[in-house]
C-alpha cells in the first residue's frame, strides 16, 4: 500500500497526480498496466444499498441475516468481472457484537463500548503481516492506546474466483483500548475511544506499508471484501454465527467498471456506504487538503498527526467517508456532518423556511458541497439514516413493518416481508434525509433533524454580521477605452473577427451561447501551427454511463451559480467569524464589480476585507524561463500578501507593456491556486481574475475549475462597447448588453458543470474536471497538479511563444504593414484561408463529391490523399503515426478479404429524421442496405412505412435504431425492426447534452414520427432518465435486449479519459457493442463550447478501451466500433490497429450527397436539402445510394491496399495490432515535438491467448426471465387471438416482466398489436424494475403489491395496473406503490396506479394515460403527449419542458401553482369535454385498483371536479389553435401549423 | 450573420445596362447605378457558408462572406475596411475580373450564385465617395530600397505592400503612364481611366514613386510595343547595384500570332495594337487613331476577354460588322458532368460588348487571308472544325468537310492570347531562368535564380486574370519584406505556382 508520507511540517508536496492508487494492499494482486492509458483513478462504482435496523435498536441475529438477504436480492445490482465468481465487492456494517467477541477471543475485553476493535487487512506475506502488526502495536502505544490482542479473523475462500483469491489479504482483527492515564475527550466515552482510534489508524495507513483497516471503532465493525452479494456470508463465518447480532446493518453490493481487484474499496466504508459518485472530487480534495490548516479541536489534540484525511488516490467513496469521520468525530452529530456535504438544493428553494436557508447558507461558507449523485446510508452506530443527493438521482424506497423493523433500500422488495406485516411505505426524495434514532427508538422525520440543527446555533445572526452582498459594495466605475486601444488588447489576447462575431456578439445580442453544426475538423491546439490560447488545451469531462449529466435547463432549480469570495476559518470550530465572506451571485464580474472588490474597505465600511492586486505578467523576449520567473515572483507576492492579511487576491493581465507580455491567467490562477493548495493558505483568500484572455464559456469554466472564485473578462466588454460604437452590435445597449453577456457567460458555465453532473458553482470551483491535451508533463504537475495530460506536449517555453507571437502583433514595429487589418481572421469555425486547418475544405468536398459522382477512383484517391497529408500536416493524432510496412511481408491484393467484407463493417453515423430530410436519411439506408452495412435512425424515430422493403427490392429501413434520451419513437415495433439497438450515450458534437431539433425543422411529418408537437422545438433531456448509473445501464440493456432479443444492443460513448473504464463496464453491463466516438464527429446542432472543447480524439479513447477491456479480459465478448471524422481508408486501418472492428461515417458520406458543410443545419436553411424539412430546399436534394455505395467501396478498397502493404488478409488480423503502428518518427513542429505517443501505442497486457476481438456472445440471462413461465401460456393469444388469463408470483430480482411476451406478440402482429385485454396477466408481490417496459398494445398486466423504477417505460399500448396487496393495511394513497421514472418514453396505452409515486413520472411521455395518487418532483417533464392524471400531491417543477399532452392535476388546497416549472406551460381550469373524460377516466381508475380516493371523488364529482386543474403547454395550445382556424377556414392543417410556430 | 433566408427570398439581381444604343454612343461604363437597397437584398443572399468556396475561389481570398453581411446591414465604412484587408483595388477587380468566386460560389449548386463582383463595386466604389479611401503612410521606414519594373496590376500591389511596409519604393515602367493593360489594354467602357488615376494618386501619396517612360534593359522594339515615344532605357545593371531588392512585375506581352497565308496583309493587326492607341486617343496621349474599324467589316481571331474588347471597341468605332471566331466548340449553357461545381464554370457568357452586336462563330479555325489586291485584306478564309480527343489523349481538331466559308473583312485583330514574358531586355540582361512555358521562374520565395531579384504577376504566371496578378504582387511583396527584415507582417494569399481548384 502507497500513501503520502508525512514531511516533518505535515505538509507535502507531492503532487496528486503521481500518487500511485491507494488502498490496493495486497501486495500479490495483480496490477493494472503501466504506461498505457489505463489508470485505474477512472474507475467508477455503483451499487445496491441497503440498510435494516430495529427501530429500538434490539440487537439479534435475525436482523443480521435479513441484512444479507436484503443484499442478495440487490445483486443483480453489484457485478462481477470476467469470472463469475469474483464480485466486485459486497459488505455489511454493523454494531460491535461485544458478546460475541468476548466469547471467541482468548483475552480480556474491557466494557462495551470502552474498547475498540475492527479487521486490518494485511499482506498475504506472513512475515510482512507480522511485522505490520508490531508496528502498529508501536503506533498504538504512541498514541495512548494498548493493543489488547489480535484475532485471526477466520474465513472460507474456498469459492472464491482466482481473481478475488489472488488479491485477498491475510485478515487479522485488533482489539484496543486507552491506555490508562490517556486523556478522554468528554461526552460519549465510545466516540471517546474512536477518537483515539482515528488518529491511531490515520496513522497506521499513513506510516504501515499494507495496512488497510475496514473499520476500527468501539461503536460498528464492517466485514467485507471482493466477493459478491451472495459469497459474503460464506465467506465470513462470524457473519453465520447465531452469537454475532446487532440492532442495525447496513449492506452494499458494488458494481464497478473495472475489475483490478481491490478489497478495500468494497462498501461499507466506516461510517457509510454509497450508491452514486462524486463528480466534484478533485476539487473537495483539494480544498479539504488546504483546509486541513486550520482545522484543529479541542477533541482530538494533536489532530495533524491524522493529517492528509483524504488518502491521495483514494475512491471517491472513500474520501467522502474520511472527512464525514472528521466532520463527526470533530463534534457534529453524523447527520449534521452529512448535511454539510450533501446539502439539500436549497439557493433556489423558493418556499424554504429562513432559518433553515440560514442554516446552509452559513455551512456553505465552510465547506463547498460533495456534488454527484448520490445515495448514502450513513450511521454511527446508533442512529442510522440515508440521505440522497440534491437531484435525486439515485432510488430509496423504505418500509417499516408492524414489529418496529426499518429497511431502507435501493429497491423495494428486497426483503420478503408479508405485506400484512407493512405499515408504511415511503421512497427518500431528493436532498432529504431518513433517520432512525435508535435509541429514542423513532424515525425522525427529515423536517424534525433539518430544524433541530438550523437552532443550534444563530446561523441567521452569524451571517448578517458576517457576509457582504457584492451589491451592496460602494460602487466604483472604470473608463471605458478608445477603439485603437482596444483593438490593440484584442491583438494581444489574440481575438479573432470570427470570435467576436460568433462568439462575443451572440452572448451580448441574445443573453445566449451561440449554436453550430457539423462538428469541429481542426487540428487540436497542440497540433495547430497557430498560437493558441492556453484554454484550448483542455478540454472539458463530462459524465457517461457510470453518473448522469444534469439537466440545467428543465431542472434549473437544483443548480446555483452563487459562491462566497474571502477567507474560511476552522472547520470544526464555527461561529459568526466563519461566514467573514463576499457573496458572489455571479462566477461572472463586470468591471465596476471588479472595481468593487479592488477597493474594498477603501472607505473603511467594510473592516476585516483587504484587497491585493497583482500583475500577472512576464518578459516577452525572455521565453520559458521568463515565464517561469514570473509566475514564482507571483507566487511570492501572493504569500506574502496574505501573511499581510489579505482576504482576496485580483490577478491582473491588464498591465501588460511593450515588453511585458500577459501571462495566460488560466497559467496564472491555477499556479497560484496550487501553490496556495501546498502552502495550506489556499483557504485563507479568494482568487480573482481580471482577465483579457478569457472571452467564451469555455474560459470562463476553467477559470472557476481551476479555483477562480470571480472572473472579470474585461475585453470582452471593451470589445463588446467597442463593437455597439462601431456598429457591429446592433439593437441592444451597452449595458444590457454587458448583463446578457455575463448572463450567457454564466449560464453558460452551469451547461459545462452540468455535462459532468455537477449542480453548484461553489462546488465546482477548483474542480477540474478537465483533461489536458497536449500540455507537458512538467507544467501539469506544476501548475495544474491532479489534473490528467497523457501524451505530453508543449511546455512552458511554447506557452511562452504563442503569448509573445500575439504580444508581437500587437506591437508591431510597422503597424501600416498591417493597413485595413486589425483582429485575424479567425477560421476555427467557419473555414478561412488564413485560419486553421479543416480536414474538409474546398478541396476535399469538392474532390470527395466529384469522385464518388463520377465513379472516378483516381479522383477518390486524389481526396484522400490531400485528407490524409492535412492529417499529416498535423490535423490529426493518427496523422502522426506511421503504417509499419515491412514489418510483415506484404501479401497480394488478392489474398485480401474482399469489400463485401469490409464494407458489412461499415455504417452511416446517427442522424435524426428530423434533422436531416427524408430524402438523405432514405439515401442513406438504402446504400447501406445494398451493401450490407448499416444506418441509423438517430434519435428522431423511424416512420413505420420504411419497416417495409420498396417494390423495387431497396429498403429504407435503418439497421441500427438509436435509442437517445428524447426516446422519440421508441416503441416496440421501433425495436424488433432492428438489427442493432445503439444507447446513445453521448455524441461526439456535444457529450453530456441532449440533442435539440429546432421548432423551425418539427414539420408535421416529423412531429408524428416523433410523437410531438409540430412547430416545437425539442430538446432531448441531457441524461437517459433511466441510466444514472452503470447499474442502470446494465438494466437498460436488459430491456432492450427482451424487447428485442435478436439484435445487438450498442452502447454510444465519447471519448474521454477514463472511457476504457466506462467500456469494461459496460461490457460487464452485458452490451453486445461499445462504439467509441471521436470528440469531433456529430452533425448535430450543439453550442460551439461543446462542439470545440468536450471529449477528445478517438485516438486516445479507442486504445483506452483496447487496452482497459485487455487487461480486464473482457474483450472477447465485445465488438469495439469507433466513429469521429473518418474519412479515409487509411483512418480505417488505424481505427482497427488500435482495436476497433467496426467503423462509422457519418460527415463523409453527407457530403457524399451533396453536403458542403454550411454548418447551418439548426437554421432549417441547408441549401443542398439535407438538413432541412423545408419542402423548397428538400426539392434541391442532388444525392443517391449510388454514391453513397461507391463511397463506401472506395474505401474498403483502399482498406484492401494498405491491409495488402501491412501483410494482413483481412481486418480481423487487424485488430489490435498496435505494433504495426509507429508514432517514433521526430515530429518536426514547434509544439507537437513534445508529443510522445507511447501511451496510445502500448501494445495491453493481457493473459497468455487472449484474443484482441469479440469472439464470443454476452450471456443476457434471458433465460431466466419470468416471461419464459406464462410466455407459454399466452402462444395461443399470440397465434390466433384467443383470450389469455394467467397469474404469476413475482419479486424484486424478476425484472422487465413482460418485455419478451410484448416482442413475441410485435414480431407477428407488428405495430397494431393485439386488441385489448386479449392477454391478461396478474402479479403478486414486489415487481423488480421495468414492469411493462414496452409492452404492446393487447397485454394488459395487474400487479398486487408494488414496483420499483422504470414501470411502463416505453408502453407500446399495453395497459398496466397496480394497486398494493389485497391485505396491506395501510392508506394506499400516502404510500409509495412505484418508484422513479414510470412511462419514460411511453408512446401509448393506460397505466392505473394506485399509490404515490416517486421523482419524474411520465417524463417524455408521448401518448399513454396515466392515472396515479401523487407523484414526486419533475412530473410530467418534457412530456410531448398522453394525458395524465393525479390524484394527489405533486412535488417540485412540475411540467418542466412539457410541449404536449395535458395533465390534470387534483389541487384542492391551490398548491401546484407554487411548485410548477411555469417556463412552457400553463394552469387552466378544467374545460368541460376534459370534465366528462376525467370522470369517465377516474371511474375506469376506481374500477380497475379499488381506489379509495377515487370513490371519494367521484361520490362527491360536481363540487371536487372543481378542484382540478388543467396543466396545458403553451406550445401545444397554439398548435391546438392553429389546427382548429385552419379546419374552420377549410385551409391546410400543416402550413397553418408551421406559420403559427414560425410567427 | 446576415439573413439566413436571404437567398429563398431574394433572386439574384444585377443593375441594368444602358440600353445599347445609348452606350454605345459615348465610351462610358455600361452599368447603370444600383440601388443601396437593392444591393443590400444582394448581400442578403450570401449564406454565409461554413466553408465559403467563393472565399477560395478568390485567389486574394476575399473576405466574401464578411463583406456580403456588412453590405446586407448598410455598414459600408467596415465592408471597405474587410475588402481592402485582402485586395489593393477592388475598383479594378470589381469592374475587370471573371468572378472565379462566382463560379465557386455554393449558391450556384442549384441556384444562381450571389453577385459577388457587383457588391464588391458597389463597397468599393460607395468608399470613394464617401472619402474612406485615404493614402496609408508608412509609419516606420526601413530604409530599404525596393524597386518594383511594371505597373501592371501585379506590380501596382507589390509596390503598395512593400511601400507600407516601410520601404521606399520605385515603380518604373516604360509607357507614357502607369498602369499597364489596366490603361492600355482595358477599353474605358469596361473601366474609366479616372478609375486608375484616383487610386495612383493615393499611392503616390501613400509615398510610391512613378518613373515612367523608362525601359529597363534594352528590349527587341518587335516585343515593346509598350514603349512611350522617346522612351529612356536603364541599364538592367543599375537596379541590381541600387536597389536592395528589385521586383520584375513586366507581364506576359509575348502575343501568340497565326502564321496563316496572307499574315501580311494591311488590316490585320494584333489586339492590343489595336486596342493601345484607342486607349492613348481617349485620354488625350495620341492625337489620331492609327486604324480604325469605322465603315468597316471585322473580323476578330479569338472567343476571349481581349476579343470582346476588341468588339466594343470597334461597334464604339463604327464597324459595319463584326464576326468573332472561335476554335473551340460552343460551350453548353448549363455545366457540363467533367466541370463540376466548384470549378470555373465553362459556359457560354454574353459579356456587355457582345450584346452589343457582333456574331460569334464557334468551331472554325483560318485557312487563310485574301488580298483585295492591293494589300490589304479583303476577306478571310476557313472552315468548320470538330473536337475530338487524339490517340495521345490530348484534344485535336478534325477539318469538317464541304464546310469552307469566306468573311469579307477589311479588318482584321488577332486576339489569341499570350505566349509568355519578353524573353530579351531584363530578362536576357539578367540571365534569368525561364520555365517550359516561356515564363520567368521563380522559387518557393518568388526568387528568381538573380540574388534579391523577384518576379511575379503574369511574367511569372504566364497570361492570367487580373486577380491573380493582385495576389501574385501582394504574396511577392512578403516575401521581398521577409527577405529584407527577416520577419514580415504582410499577408500573402498564394503560393508562386499555386493554381485555383480544378
Amino acid at each position: 500500500m502507497t500513501t503520502v508520507a508525512p514531511t516533518a511540517d505535515g505538509g507535502d508536496t507531492t503532487p496528486l497526480a503521481r500518487v500511485p492508487v491507494a488502498l490496493g494492499p495486497s501486495p500479490n494482486a495483480p496490477r493494472p498496466p503501466s504506461g498505457g492509458l489505463y489508470d485505474p483513478r477512472f474507475e467508477h462504482d455503483a451499487c445496491g444499498v441497503a440498510l435494516v435496523a430495529d427501530l429500538h435498536g434490539r440487537p439479534s441475529h435475525a436482523l443480521v441475516l435479513q441484512a444479507i438477504s436484503a443484499l442478495e436480492h440487490l445483486a443483480h445490482r453489484g457485478a462481477t468481472g470476467s469470472e463469475e465468481d469474483s464480485g466486485d465487492g459486497a459488505g455489511i456494517l454493523i454494531q460491535v457484537p461485544d458478546d460475541f467477541y468476548r466469547q471467541v477471543v482468548d483475552f480480556t475485553l474491557p466494557g462495551r463500548g470502552r474498547y475498540a476493535t475492527g479487521v486490518a487487512f494485511l499482506s498475504s506475506d506472513q512475515s510482512a503481516s507480522a511485522k505490520a502488526r508490531t508496528e502498529v502495536e508501536r503506533l498504538a502505544a504512541e498514541e495512548g492506546l494498548d493493543v489488547l490482542g489480535w484475532r485471526q479473523l477466520p474465513v472460507e475462500p474456498a469459492t472464491l474466483g482466482s481473481i478475488a483469491e489472488s488479491a485477498r489479504p491475510s485478515m487479522h482483527q485488533v482489539f484496543i483500548t486507552p491506555m490508562e492515564g490517556t486523556q478522554l475527550s468528554p461526552g460519549n466515552p465510545a466516540v471517546a475511544v474512536d477518537r483515539l482510534a482515528f488518529v491511531l489508524r490515520k496513522r497506521a495507513e499513513h506510516e504501515i506499508d499494507d495496512c488497510y483497516f475496514a473499520s476500527l471503532s468501539a461503536r460498528t465493525v464492517v466485514y467485507k471484501g471482493m466477493l459478491t452479494s451472495h459469497q459474503l456470508a460464506e465467506f465470513y463465518p462470524d457473519l453465520a454465527d447465531e452469537r454475532l447480532v446487532s440492532g442495525l446493518a447496513l449492506v452494499h453490493s458494488r458494481f464497478s467498471t473495472n475489475t483490478f481487484p481491490s478489497w478495500p474499496l468494497a462498501h461499507p466504508y466506516r461510517y457509510m456506504a454509497h450508491n452514486g459518485e462524486i463528480n466534484t472530487l478533485a476539487g473537495n480534495r483539494n480544498w479539504m487538503r488546504a483546509r486541513e490548516a486550520l482545522c484543529s479541536t479541542d477533541l482530538i489534540p494533536g489532530l495533524d498527526r491524522a493529517f492528509p484525511v483524504v488518502t491521495p488516490g483514494a475512491s471517491d467513496s472513500a474520501s467522502f467517508d474520511e472527512v464525514l469521520e472528521l466532520l463527526h468525530l470533530g463534534g457534529r452529530p453524523i447527520h449534521h456532518a452529512v448535511l454539510m456535504m450533501i446539502p439539500e438544493a436549497w439557493e433556489n428553494h423558493r418556499t424554504m423556511d429562513a432559518a433553515r436557508r440560514a442554516f446552509y447558507r452559513f455551512h456553505a461558507s465552510l465547506m463547498e458541497p460533495w456534488d454527484g449523485p448520490a445515495a448514502v446510508a450513513f450511521t454511527d452506530g446508533s442512529v442510522i439514516g440515508a440521505v440522497l443527493d440534491r437531484n435525486g438521482l439515485r432510488p430509496a424506497r423504505y418500509w417499516v413493518t408492524d414489529d418496529d423493523l426499518v429497511v431502507l433500500a435501493s429497491e423495494v422488495g428486497v426483503l420478503d416481508v408479508p405485506p400484512a406485516k407493512v405499515v408504511r411505505k415511503g421512497r427518500l426524495q431528493p436532498g432529504r434525509m431518513f433517520l432512525v434514532d435508535t435509541e429514542a427508538g423513532r424515525i425522525v422525520d427529515d423536517d424534525e433533524i433539518k430544524d433541530t440543527l438550523a437552532a443550534e446555533h444563530p446561523y441567521a445572526t452569524w451571517l448578517e454580521q458576517g457576509q457582504i452582498d457584492l451589491a451592496d459594495l460602494p460602487p466604483r466605475t472604470m473608463l471605458t477605452p478608445q477603439h485603437a486601444s482596444v483593438v490593440g488588447r484584442q491583438q494581444l489576447f489574440g481575438y479573432t473577427d470570427e470570435e467576436l462575431r460568433l462568439l462575443v456578439a451572440p452572448m451580448a445580442r441574445n443573453g445566449t451561447e451561440p449554436i453550430g453544426s457539423m462538428g469541429t475538423d481542426t487540428a487540436i491546439a497542440v497540433l495547430s501551427a497557430r498560437s493558441r490560447l492556453l484554454y484550448d488545451y483542455f478540454t472539458q469531462l463530462f459524465a457517461q454511463v457510470t453518473n448522469p449529466p444534469l439537466d440545467a435547463i428543465r431542472e434549473e432549480l437544483v443548480t446555483s451559480l452563487s459562491s462566497t469570495l474571502g477567507p474560511e476559518s476552522n472547520l470544526l470550530e464555527p461561529s459568526a467569524e466563519s461566514c467573514c465572506q463576499i457573496i458572489l451571485p455571479m462566477p461572472v464580474i463586470d468591471n465596476d464589480d471588479l472595481a468593487k472588490l479592488l477597493y474594498v474597505n477603501e472607505d473603511g465600511s467594510t473592516p476585516g476585507f483587504r484587497a491585493f492586486a497583482v500583475d500577472g505578467l512576464f518578459e516577452a523576449a525572455g521565453g520559458g524561463e521568463a515565464l517561469r520567473a514570473a509566475i514564482e515572483d507571483v507566487r511570492s507576492q501572493v504569500s506574502a500578501a496574505i501573511d499581510d492579511s489579505a482576504d482576496v487576491i485580483v490577478l491582473s493581465d491588464r498591465n501588460s507593456t511593450t515588453e511585458l507580455a500577459p501571462i495566460p491567467s488560466l497559467l496564472l490562477v491555477s499556479a497560484v491556486h496550487h501553490h496556495l493548495v501546498r502552502t495550506k493558505a489556499r483557504t485563507r483568500v479568494g482568487l480573482v481574475v481580471e482577465s483579457g484572455d478569457a472571452r467564451e464559456v469555455h474560459h470562463m469554466a476553467l477559470l472557476k475549475g481551476f479555483g477562480a472564485a470571480a472572473i472579470n473578462p474585461y475585453l470582452a466588454f471593451e470589445s463588446i462597447d467597442d463593437m455597439i460604437a462601431s456598429g457591429l452590435l446592433t439593437g441592444v445597449t451597452p449595458l444590457q448588453a454587458q448583463k446578457n453577456y455575463i448572463k450567457a457567460a454564466s449560464k453558460g458555465i452551469i451547461k459545462v458543470m452540468s455535462k459532468m453532473g455537477i449542480s453548484t458553482v461553489a462546488s465546482y470551483t477548483g474542480a477540474q474536471v478537465f483533461e489536458a491535451v497536449g500540455l507537458a508533463t512538467e507544467v501539469v504537475d506544476e501548475y495544474f497538479t491532479g489534473t490528467v495530460s497523457r501524451i505530453g506536449g508543449v511546455g512552458l517555453d511554447v506557452l511562452a511563444g504563442e503569448v509573445a507571437s500575439r504580444h508581437r502583433l500587437a506591437h508591431l514595429d510597422r503597424p501600416t504593414e498591417r493597413a485595413h487589418r486589425e483582429r485575424e481572421v479567425g477560421g476555427e469555425y467557419q473555414w478561412r484561408r488564413e485560419g486553421e486547418i479543416h480536414l474538409f475544405n474546398p478541396k476535399t468536398v469538392f474532390k470527395l463529391q466529384h469522385a464518388t459522382r463520377s465513379k472516378r477512383y483516381g479522383v477518390f484517391k486524389e481526396y484522400t490523399q490531400a485528407v490524409d497529408d492535412q492529417s499529416e500536416a498535423l490535423a490529426t493524432l493518427r496523422g502522426l503515426m506511421r503504417l509499419r510496412t515491412g514489418t510483415l511481408p506484404a501479401v497480394p491484393l488478392d489474398e485480401v478479404e474482399p469489400v463485401s467484407a469490409i464494407v458489412a463493417r461499415f455504417s452511416t453515423g446517427a442522424m435524426s429524421y428530423g434533422s436531416i430530410s427524408a430524402e438523405a436519411h432514405e439515401t442513406l439506408a438504402i446504400a447501406m442496405n445494398r451493401l450490407g452495412g448499416k444506418s441509423n435512425t438517430g434519435e428522431g424515430g423511424e416512420d413505420p412505412d420504411r419497416f417495409t422493403p420498396d417494390a423495387d427490392g431497396d429498403s429504407r429501413r435503418s439497421a441500427i435504431k438509436q435509442v437517445a434520451s428524447g426516446r422519440f419513437g421508441v416503441t416496440s415495433e421501433y425495436l424488433v425492426n432492428a438489427d442493432d439497438i445503439q444507447i446513445k450515450i453521448a455524441q461526439g458534437a456535444k457529450p453530456g447534452e441532449g440533442g435539440q431539433l429546432a421548432g423551425s425543422k418539427v414539420y408535421p411529418w416529423i412531429a408524428k414520427t416523433r410523437f410531438s408537437t409540430p412547430g416545437v422545438g425539442l430538446i432531448s433531456p441531457p441524461p437517459h432518465h433511466d441510466i444514472y448509473s452503470i447499474e442502470d445501464i446494465a438494466q437498460l440493456i436488459h430491456d432492450l435486449k427482451s424487447a428485442n432479443p435478436t439484435a445487438r444492443v450498442h452502447v454510444k460513448l465519447v471519448a474521454e479519459v477514463g472511457v476504457g473504464t466506462v467500456a469494461a463496464g459496460v461490457a460487464k453491463a452485458h452490451s453486445d457493442v461499445v462504439l467509441i466516438s471521436g470528440h469531433d464527429g456529430g452533425t448535430g446542432a450543439t453550442p460551439l463550447t461543446s462542439q470545440k472543447h468536450a471529449g477528445i480524439p478517438w485516438e486516445l479513447g479507442l486504445a483506452e478501451t483496447q487496452q482497459t477491456l485487455m487487461a480486464n479480459d473482457l474483450r472477447d465478448r465485445i465488438v469495439v466500433q469507433v466513429d469521429g471524422q473518418m474519412k479515409t481508408g487509411r483512418d480505417v486501418v488505424i481505427g482497427a490497429l488500435l482495436g476497433a472492428e467496426e467503423y462509422g461515417f457519418a460527415t463523409a458520406p453527407l457530403v457524399v450527397s451533396g453536403c458542403i458543410m454550411m454548418r447551418v443545419c439548426h437554421l432549417n436553411t441547408c441549401p443542398v436539402g439535407i438538413a432541412t424539412q423545408d419542402p423548397v430546399l428538400r426539392a434541391r436534394f442532388s444525392g443517391a445510394p449510388e454514391f453513397v455505395e461507391t463511397f463506401f467501396e472506395y474505401i474498403a478498397e483502399e482498406v484492401r491496399e494498405y491491409l495488402a502493404a501491412l501483410g494482413l488478409r483481412s481486418i480481423e488480423e487487424a485488430v489490435g495490432r498496435v505494433d504495426l503502428l509507429d508514432a517514433a518518427t521526430a515530429v518536426d513542429h514547434w509544439k507537437a515535438a513534445g508529443l510522445d505517443l507511447a501511451p496510445i501505442l502500448m501494445a495491453p497486457e493481457a493473459r497468455e491467448g487472449a484474443v484482441r476481438h469479440r469472439v464470443a456472445d454476452q450471456d443476457h440471462g434471458l433465460d431466466k426471465a419470468l416471461d419464459h413461465q406464462f410466455l407459454d401460456a399466452c402462444r395461443p393469444a399470440i397465434d390466433d387471438g384467443t383470450p389469455v388469463v394467467a397469474e404469476v408470483a413475482v419479486t424484486n430480482v424478476d425484472r422487465t416482466v413482460g418485455t419478451l411476451l410484448g416482442y413475441e406478440i410485435t414480431r407477428r402482429h407488428g405495430g397494431a398489436g393485439l386488441p385489448d385485454g386479449t392477454i391478461d396477466l396478474t402479479f403478486r408481490g414486489s415487481a423488480g424494475q421495468s414492469f411493462g417496459a414496452f409492452v404492446p398494445k393487447g397485454v394488459t398486466m395487474r400487479l398486487f403489491g408494488d414496483t420499483n423504477d422504470y414501470l411502463g417505460k416505453g408502453l407500446s399500448g399495453g395497459r398496466i395496473i397496480v394497486a398494493p396487496a389485497e391485505d396491506a393495511p395501510f392508506a394506499a394513497e400516502e404510500n409509495i406503490i412505484a418508484g422513479n421514472v414510470i412511462l419514460y418514453g411511453a408512446t401509448s396505452g393506460e397505466v392505473f396506479l394506485r399509490g404515490q409515486v416517486g421523482e419524474r413520472f411520465c417524463v417524455r411521455n408521448s401518448g399513454a394515460i396515466a392515472v396515479v395518487e401523487g407523484v414526486g418532483d419533475h412530473g410530467c417533464e418534457y412530456m410531448t403527449g398522453g394525458r395524465v392524471v393525479v390524484l394527489g400531491p405533486t412535488g417540485r417543477n412540475f411540467g418542466a419542458g412539457m410541449s404536449g399532452g395535458v395533465a390534470f392535476v387534483y389541487d384542492p388546497h391551490g398548491d401546484l401553482s407554487r411548485v410548477y416549472n411555469n417556463e412552457m406551460v400553463d394552469l387552466e381550469p378544467l374545460g368541460h369535454e376534459d370534465r366528462i373524460w376525467l370522470r369517465d377516466r377516474i371511474h375506469l381508475h376506481h374500477q380497475e385498483t379499488g381506489s379509495e380516493v377515487a370513490g371519494r371523488l367521484l361520490a362527491d364529482w360536481t363540487i371536487e371536479a372543481e378542484q382540478f386543474v388543467t396543466v396545458m403547454p403553451k406550445d401545444y395550445r397554439r398548435v391546438l389553435e392553429a389546427t382548429e382556424r385552419a379546419i374552420a377556414e377549410g385551409r391546410s392543417v400543416d402550413e397553418a401549423v408551421m406559420e403559427a410556430s414560425h410567427g | 450573420m446576415g439573413d439566413v433566408s436571404g437567398f429563398l427570398k431574394f433572386g439574384r439581381q444585377l443593375p441594368a445596362r444602358r440600353p445599347v444604343p445609348v452606350r454605345l454612343r459615348d465610351w462610358k461604363e455600361v452599368y447603370e447605378p444600383f440601388a443601396a437597397e437593392d444591393a443590400s437584398h444582394q448581400g442578403a443572399r450570401c449564406m454565409d457558408c461554413g466553408i465559403p468556396f467563393c472565399h477560395e475561389g478568390c485567389p486574394l481570398g476575399n473576405l466574401i462572406p464578411e463583406w456580403n453581411d456588412l453590405v446586407y446591414r448598410d455598414d459600408w465604412s467596415e465592408a471597405i475596411e474587410r475588402l481592402h484587408a485582402t485586395n489593393n483595388f477592388p475598383e479594378f477587380t470589381g469592374r475587370l475580373c471573371p468572378a472565379p468566386c462566382e463560379g465557386a460560389c455554393v449558391l450556384g449548386i442549384n441556384d444562381d450564385p450571389v453577385t459577388i463582383e457587383r457588391i464588391e463595386y458597389e463597397i468599393i466604389e460607395r468608399a470613394w465617395s464617401e472619402g474612406w479611401v485615404e493614402p496609408v503612410r508608412p509609419t516606420a521606414p526601413t530604409g530599404k530600397r525596393v524597386v518594383v519594373v511594371g505597373s501592371g496590376p501585379a506590380g501596382l500591389a507589390a509596390a503598395q505592400q512593400l511601400c507600407r511596409a516601410g520601404h521606399s519604393v520605385v515603380v518604373y515602367e516604360r509607357a507614357e503612364r502607369p498602369g499597364g493593360l489596366l490603361r492600355y489594354g482595358i477599353p474605358e467602357f469596361k473601366m474609366e481611366k479616372a478609375v486608375l488615376d484616383r487610386r495612383l494618386a493615393q499611392m503616390e501619396a501613400e509615398g510610391v514613386e512613378f518613373r515612367c517612360g523608362i525601359s529597363v534593359g534594352t528590349a527587341s522594339p518587335e516585343v515593346s510595343r509598350a514603349l512611350a515615344e522617346g522612351a529612356t532605357v536603364l541599364p538592367t545593371a543599375d537596379l541590381v547595384t541600387n536597389y536592395d531588392a528589385v521586383v520584375l512585375a513586366g507581364g506576359a506581352t509575348l502575343p501568340r500570332d497565326l502564321p496563316a497565308p496572307g499574315r501580311h496583309l494591311d488590316g490585320i493587326h494584333r489586339a492590343m495594337d489595336y486596342l493601345k492607341p484607342s486607349n492613348m486617343v481617349r485620354e488625350g496621349l495620341l492625337a489620331a487613331l492609327p486604324m480604325t474599324a469605322e465603315g468597316k467589316h471585322v473580323v476578330i481571331i479569338g472567343g476571349g476577354d481581349t476579343g470582346a474588347d476588341c468588339l466594343g471597341t470597334a461597334h464604339r468605332q463604327g464597324a459595319l460588322s463584326v464576326h468573332q471566331l472561335e476554335i473551340m466548340p460552343e460551350p453548353p449553357d448549363a455545366r457540363s458532368e467533367d466541370n463540376p461545381w466548384p470549378t470555373w464554370p465553362l459556359i457560354l457568357r454574353t459579356s456587355s460588348a457582345l450584346e452589343e452586336g457582333g456574331e460569334r462563330i464557334f468551331s472554325v479555325t483560318t485557312d487563310e487571308f485574301v488580298d483585295d489586291g492591293s494589300g490589304a485584306v479583303a476577306a478571310l478564309r476557313g472552315h468548320e472544325v470538330e473536337l475530338t480527343t487524339g490517340a495521345d489523349g490530348r484534344p485535336s481538331f478534325l477539318a469538317v468537310e464541304g464546310s469552307e466559308f469566306e468573311l469579307p473583312c477589311q479588318l482584321v485583330l488577332l486576339a489569341m492570347g499570350f505566349l509568355g514574358a519578353e524573353p530579351d531586355g531584363v530578362v536576357a540582361d539578367l540571365g534569368l531562368e525561364l520555365d517550359a512555358r516561356g515564363s520567368v521562374a521563380a522559387d518557393d520565395r518568388w526568387a528568381t535564380n538573380v540574388d534579391n531579384v523577384f518576379v511575379c504577376g503574369d511574367m511569372t504566371r504566364g497570361q492570367s486574370l487580373i486577380v491573380w496578378a493582385i495576389a501574385e504582387g501582394r504574396s511577392a511583396a512578403a516575401a521581398v519584406d521577409r527577405h529584407l527584415m527577416g520577419d514580415t507582417a504582410l499577408p500573402a494569399p498564394i503560393r508562386p505556382g499555386q493554381l485555383a481548384l480544378r
